[in-house]
């Protein structure tokens, strides 16, 4: 079970290094005669490379594709030249990007976003939880008087008040970070909570009261002994806070309070399908929103059997 | 009894204030306020004038105790976004937010906990097996998601409307049509709320109701000759109870924070839109208003989980609660 959960975890971080690799096109290469470009089918055209009609614009006022039966183009995969006409997979956004381009690209930003905010959301709920389960008394008091305390709110209202705090024009990598932060501050309590449990009985525990008689420091026993103990643990919150923070991501950018519309990010993608006429005329501006579920969907499957074993 | 929930109101008190009055001054920390960010004065003398009227220009600690002093006689100042008492739009959209948010509550109910108990009662068969699916299916479509979905399918089907909570073309107000207009439009923003809820409570009640069915009382009450249903429904149900009681208070909380999702992409004008507007406009008093009535919704859908609960289980009443 920790081993799928910290499979689905690594899987998740090669999509985010790869997937930009693997589009098309440029995320901001916009081709302005093809707005709302429908998908288009691929087909294999017999041993070579796969291919696709071409669309042909019928109608610019309603925006009317049409494929062109007589032609073919080779996928852009598999073809050099920029100058033949664009093959999208996916359908095209407003301003003509290639949706699947974007969505890849936008993999990058959305997971890579949601991988760095949960490793500090587990440092530090792990560091947080440990210490007080470790020191007791006061400081486990008020450490899980906090955590609980924001474990009650309502997350997204805390991260969009904190968003809206601070400037909304930033460089690009500075709102990487700082969203990053903001979903740590909410994050780490779910993590905290768990381990500060796990730690309290751990450290009775005699191989902790040997390593302590050994003399061991609180620092070696905490980093070397009692957070090892909470692997496992680690592991499954980990797992479980990548969608949550992806969704934020989503939910952030979705209402502005995100990565600026350029940037390619699932969220960011979403924006132009709040105009619900439109996206009911271009479903394919909705994949975001599929990837998102497969993305959950992954976590979940790969987290179902956890209940099983628990009680068999 | 008394002295737990008498805490647990203690904290559900504190909860609102901590959380308004942070609300209000990290708002008051943000850079720029109502005067930049709704750009209608641009002269620095007329902005600073603006600024004096709204009583803007005082130093935190008077904006506080000022605020804090009308709260105190329930009053909660004016909205400078639409120049109208808080407390008056307050009462408006936390309404509308509550309709939505006890449908989506009551939807997630009715469909979640009769499946649990479904699902646990039996080790196998195709029924089973097909709920299991639909209920991973459904836990994986965040209201996000689940609401671009359904509203797509509504506007691309026409079953229901699209978005937002009544028609323009309605002037007629009376009371039969302005429901039966909302009920037409609740379906969408409902559903796409209660289904990862349904979801979930389905797991949380199946897993329950096969922990509790291996207890030796019900083998023995099977020995007695009470029938499957009665097993389950009348001696295994009661024990199973509290997982998912314990549940609604944790619910309450992405409830919420799904219902702003939710009110966003169906243009449903709640709690949650009041004051993500008022955030970006830098709507102090509205900040503060929608954070209190927030956190009163939250705390007293908490207190309200903590009653259930210690209502279904004598032993947090002996606890005294953690």
């Amino acid at each position: 079970m920790t081993r799928r959960a910290a499979l689905v975890v690594i899987v998740f971080a090669a999509v985010a290094v790869v997937a930009p690799w693997l589009a098309p096109y440029d995320s901001s290469l916009a081709f302005r005669d093809y707005l709302h470009a429908p998908p288009m089918r691929p087909r294999l055209d017999g041993f070579g490379a796969p291919v696709a009609h071409p669309l042909v614009l019928v109608d610019r006022l309603e925006q009317r594709f049409e494929l062109d039966p007589a032609r073919v183009v080779p996928l852009p995969w598999f073809a050099h030249a920029t100058d033949q006409s664009p093959v999208f997979l996916l359908g095209s956004d407003s301003f003509g990007r290639d949706v699947l381009s974007r969505l890849f690209y936008g993999a990058r930003t959305s997971i890579g976003l949601a991988l760095v905010a949960t490793l500090g959301a587990v440092l530090i709920g792990a560091l947080a939880g440990a210490w007080a389960g470790y020191r007791g008394g006061w400081v486990d008091e008020s450490v899980m008087r906090v955590a609980d305390f924001i474990l009650v709110l309502p997350v997204i209202y805390v991260v969009l008040v904190l968003r809206a705090m601070l400037p909304l024009a930033l460089p690009v990598s500075t709102i990487f970070l700082l969203t990053a932060w903001i979903f740590v501050a909410v994050g780490w309590p779910f993590v905290a909570r768990g381990v500060r449990a796990i730690v309290a009985a751990e450290r009775q525990r005699e191989y902790v009261l040997a390593a302590r008689s050994l003399g061991a420091g609180p620092w070696r026993l905490l980093t070397r002994h009692l957070i090892p103990a909470c692997g496992g643990y680690l592991v499954v919150q980990a797992t479980l806070l990548i969608p949550a923070f992806i969704l934020g991501e989503a939910t952030l950018s979705f209402v502005g309070l995100g990565f600026p519309e350029d940037v390619p990010s699932w969220g960011t993608m979403l924006i132009e399908t709040a105009n619900i006429s439109q996206a009911a005329r271009f479903p394919w501006t909705l994949a975001p929103a599929a990837a998102i579920f497969a993305v959950v969907l992954t976590i979940n499957l790969a987290l179902a059997d956890n209940k099983r074993t628990l009680t068999p | 009894m008394g002295p737990y929930l008498l805490r647990r109101l203690g904290f559900a008190l504190l909860l609102v204030f901590v959380v308004s009055s942070a609300s209000l001054l990290l708002t008051h920390l943000a850079s720029g306020d109502i005067t930049t960010e709704q750009a209608f004065v641009m002269d620095p003398a007329a902005r600073a004038k603006l600024r004096a009227d709204l009583g803007l220009d005082r130093p935190l600690g008077a904006q506080y105790l000022s605020w804090l002093g009308g709260v105190a006689r329930l009053d909660f100042g004016r909205s400078l976004l639409y120049s109208r008492p808080v407390g008056e739009l307050l009462g408006e959209r936390a309404l509308n937010t509550a309709i939505l948010a006890a449908t989506s509550l009551a939807l997630a109910t009715l469909i979640g906990v009769p499946l649990g108990i479904y699902t646990g009662s039996r080790s196998s068969g195709l029924g089973r097996s097909a709920v299991r699916v639909a209920s991973i299916v459904g836990l994986s479509v965040p209201p996000l998601v689940g609401s671009l979905a359904l509203v797509l399918l509504a506007a691309r089907t026409g079953w229901a409307p699209a978005g937002g909570m009544t028609s323009a073309t309605i002037v007629d107000l009376s009371w039969a049509v302005w429901i039966r207009d909302l009920l037409a439009h609740l379906p969408v923003p409902a559903l796409a709320l209660a289904l990862p809820l349904a979801a979930t409570l389905e797991r949380l009640q199946s897993q329950a109701i096969h922990e509790a069915m291996q207890a030796p009382f019900v083998a023995a009450s099977r020995a007695r000759g009470v029938s499957d249903f009665d097993a389950v429904v009348r001696h295994a149900w009661p024990v199973a109870l509290r997982p998912v009681l314990a549940l609604y208070g944790v619910m309450v909380g992405s409830l919420f924070s799904g219902s702003f999702v939710v009110e966003v992409v169906t243009s449903w004008p709640g709690l949650g839109r009041l004051m993500f507007d008022a955030l970006k406009a830098r709507d102090l008093y509205l900040v503060a208003g929608c954070a209190a009535a927030g956190a009163l919704f939250l705390a007293a859908g908490t207190w309200f989980a903590d009653v259930l609960l210690a209502w279904a289980d004598p032993r947090v009443r002996s606890e005294g609660g953690a």
